[in-house]
């Protein structure tokens, strides 16, 4: 337990100044949305699909007011309560589609990477293709596909973001499960007699699974940011399964032109801090972690006191003679 | 193999092309099946309510979707080699056509933006990397985090309302109507026809249009240039040989101007290939925002009519483009840089 929480704090303890400061900041802000997201049915002032409450139906398109601080949307929702629950919506679907890159990614990069052969080399092929094609385009694509079978919900855009973040993990997973299957201790665990099976599961899984962490945080920001690009031009998540910050920024372009501001800033607000502070997030860790930004706190350096240093000094000087 | 043989310049281009021919072929194939597992009769999603039984089983035996699934991809692997990207299901036009008609709008936004961008965000970047942690380096990254954050169609919101507003600026379309009725079509690039036909007027009324989507895409990947200009300044001005210049008594704006600057430059050549796909993406939703009439606009469109051939050639098309141009950078960087031969 100690352990895990000075590796958690290493960031902070290991930065300085500035490099510490957005590191601080980014935490926050992640922070809030998560708050946001985990408590918004209590935190929220109404449901993000909700057009009235004790049967007085909301305005339309309603400045904001002490009764909305938002102000509503077209479709008479609060604003203020679409961007909370747009908050537990973006949590949602980044969590899912990264515990799906884990699910399929991971194993597919350990198989591929632990037996090699047609295989593997069929799999690097596939997922080569996969990044090499234009993320967004893909995402596009996947879900134009999967809202016949699914609509717009939530899982739909989660398998998007799937298959366009898949090929990381699996790059990673399979780099790093080539190398770590040549090691000692696997070839001990084979001449023990352990099969294939036990080798990955017992011995190389906990090896390559540390480099998952990192890769999901760095890819959380883009995450976020292609949801609400799939939302925009309406093949992401419909207004009324969820909120999404993207969906509402399309209805409110339309009222751009009418002088109608509180639709369209606060959801963009949302996405703007929320991404800001993933991105803060990854850049201090990346301070940290890459050795050629890093810049290391200087500790103090404790010299002894002088007069211990000095017959210390003299018995070495005298040394050669004895 | 000897040293000059495995570093010839001829010889790594040739090897790139070689390279990219299975490449453009997985990437085919993964279009294809990936268009063909959706369930349902593709020809039905695009026309179903407007044609009669009769007449959709004529269009689906015009289209050879009642052929072997593995006839049809063959088919569509020798229509791509000739260029050919099918034909769209909804309106019948061939899918090049509709390349020709909006490729060049989406061609004038994506250079225009990927000037301001450059333009933006090279000077910016130096700027952070060669005082670091000073005011201005906090200033110039926060800006970087959140151009990069904001999403294209937030800030395109909000320069409709601060800014196209007070300036009395457009903010949808590539021209106002008149325009694009009195300027002839010679090359599909409005810019460039309207330049061709010597009408002051509508040079500025294009230029007017194209102001706002162009600043508003720029914005968002000048911030990548940002990041990465300022890393590689900071790298750059740890090396030995910014040292070795300070050390001989160069002046400090000469280090940093003639051995810094430069050699940080570089890598952002590759950078600019890889930055490729970002723009695709962003220049597709500059063009739902600003009612821009390029590609991603009627793939945006084409999409909602569900018109399957009309979303495979023009996805076909733009993979194709992304593999050819990061093809092309690629050779730029041999070019310029002998360091990148193997």
């Amino acid at each position: 337990m100690r352990r895990l929480l000075s590796a958690l704090a290493k960031p902070f303890t290991e930065t300085t100044g500035l490099a510490r400061w957005m590191l601080v900041a980014g935490v926050l802000l992640s922070l809030v949305f998560v708050i946001c997201a985990v408590f918004a049915p209590w935190l929220a002032p109404y449901g993000f699909a909700q057009s009235s409450a004790h049967g007085v139906e909301f305005p339309k398109v309603g400045h904001p007011s002490s009764a909305h601080p938002f102000g509503t949307d077209r479709l008479f929702f609060d604003v203020l309560s679409r961007v909370i629950w747009g908050a537990r919506t973006a949590l949602e679907v980044v969590i899912l589609s990264i515990l799906f890159c884990v699910v399929l990614g991971v194993p597919l990069g350990l198989v591929s990477g632990f037996y090699g052969g047609a295989l593997d080399r069929v799999l690097v092929l596939i997922m080569d293709a996969l990044y090499a094609f234009p993320s967004f385009l893909l995402a596009i694509v996947v879900s134009f596909l999967l809202i016949d079978i699914y609509g717009g919900s939530v899982i739909a855009v989660s398998v998007s973001l799937t298959v366009v973040y898949i090929p990381q993990y699996y790059r990673v997973v399979r780099n790093t499960t080539l190398s770590a299957k040549e090691a000692t201790y696997i070839e001990a665990a084979r001449a023990i007699g352990a099969r294939d099976i036990r080798i990955m599961r017992r011995y190389l899984f906990g090896n390559v699974i540390q480099s998952v962490p990192v890769l999901a945080t760095l890819n959380a920001a883009d995450a976020i940011l292609t949801l609400a690009g799939l939302g925009f031009l309406g093949l992401g998540i419909q207004s009324t399964e969820a909120a999404e910050w993207g969906h509402d920024l399309q209805r409110a372009l339309a009222d751009a032109g009418s002088g109608v501001w509180w639709t369209g800033l606060y959801p963009g607000l949302a996405i703007v801090l929320l991404v800001t502070g993933l991105t803060l997030v990854g850049e201090g860790l990346n301070e940290t972690i890459n050795p050629t930004l890093r810049r290391r706190r200087l500790l103090p350096v404790v010299m002894p006191p002088r007069d211990q240093t000095t017959p210390f000094q003299e018995e070495q000087s005298t040394w050669p003679s004895t | 193999m000897t040293r000059a043989g495995s570093g010839s310049l001829p010889r790594y281009i040739l090897q790139r092309i070689v390279l990219v021919i299975p490449m453009i072929w997985v990437i085919l194939t993964l279009v294809f099946f990936i268009l063909r597992v959706a369930p349902g009769d593709p020809v039905s999603a695009a026309l179903g309510g407007k044609l009669n039984a009769q007449a959709l089983e004529q269009r689906r035996e015009a289209l050879g979707f009642n052929r072997p699934l593995l006839a049809q991809y063959w088919d569509y692997l020798s229509s791509v080699a000739h260029l050919d990207f099918g034909t769209t299901f909804s309106d019948n036009q061939p899918v090049l056509h509709v390349i020709r008609d909006n490729g060049g709008a989406t061609l004038t936004l994506t250079v225009a933006a990927f000037a301001i961008a450059l333009l933006v965000g090279i000077p910016l970047g130096l700027l952070a990397g060669r005082y670091r942690d000073s005011a201005p380096d906090v200033g110039i990254r926060l800006f970087g985090i959140v151009s990069y954050a904001a999403p294209v169609f937030f800030v395109g919101f909000l320069l409709q309302f601060y800014v196209a507003e007070p300036l009395g600026l457009p903010t949808s379309g590539d021209a106002s109507p008149i325009t694009v009725f009195e300027v002839p079509t010679k090359t599909h690039i409005l810019l460039v026809d309207a330049f061709l036909s010597g009408n002051g007027a509508a040079i500025q009324d294009v230029l007017k249009h194209l102001i706002l989507p162009s600043v508003c895409l720029g914005l968002v990947i000048c911030g990548v240039f940002i990041r990465l200009v300022r890393v590689n300044m900071l790298q750059t001005m740890q090396t030995d040989y910014v040292e070795a210049a300070e050390a001989r008594g160069l002046k400090r704006g000469s280090v940093t101007w003639r051995h810094a600057f430069r050699n940080a430059l570089v890598p952002v050549i590759t950078v600019i290939g890889l930055q490729f796909a970002l723009l695709l993406g962003g220049a597709i939703l500059t063009e739902q925002t600003f009612n821009w009439p390029g590609i991603g606009q009627k793939l945006v469109l084409y999409i909602n009519n569900r018109d399957y051939g009309a979303v495979q050639g023009i996805i076909t098309f733009f993979a194709l483009a992304v593999v050819i141009i990061s093809l092309l950078v690629d050779i730029v960087n041999a070019l310029i840089d002998p360091r990148v031969r193997y």
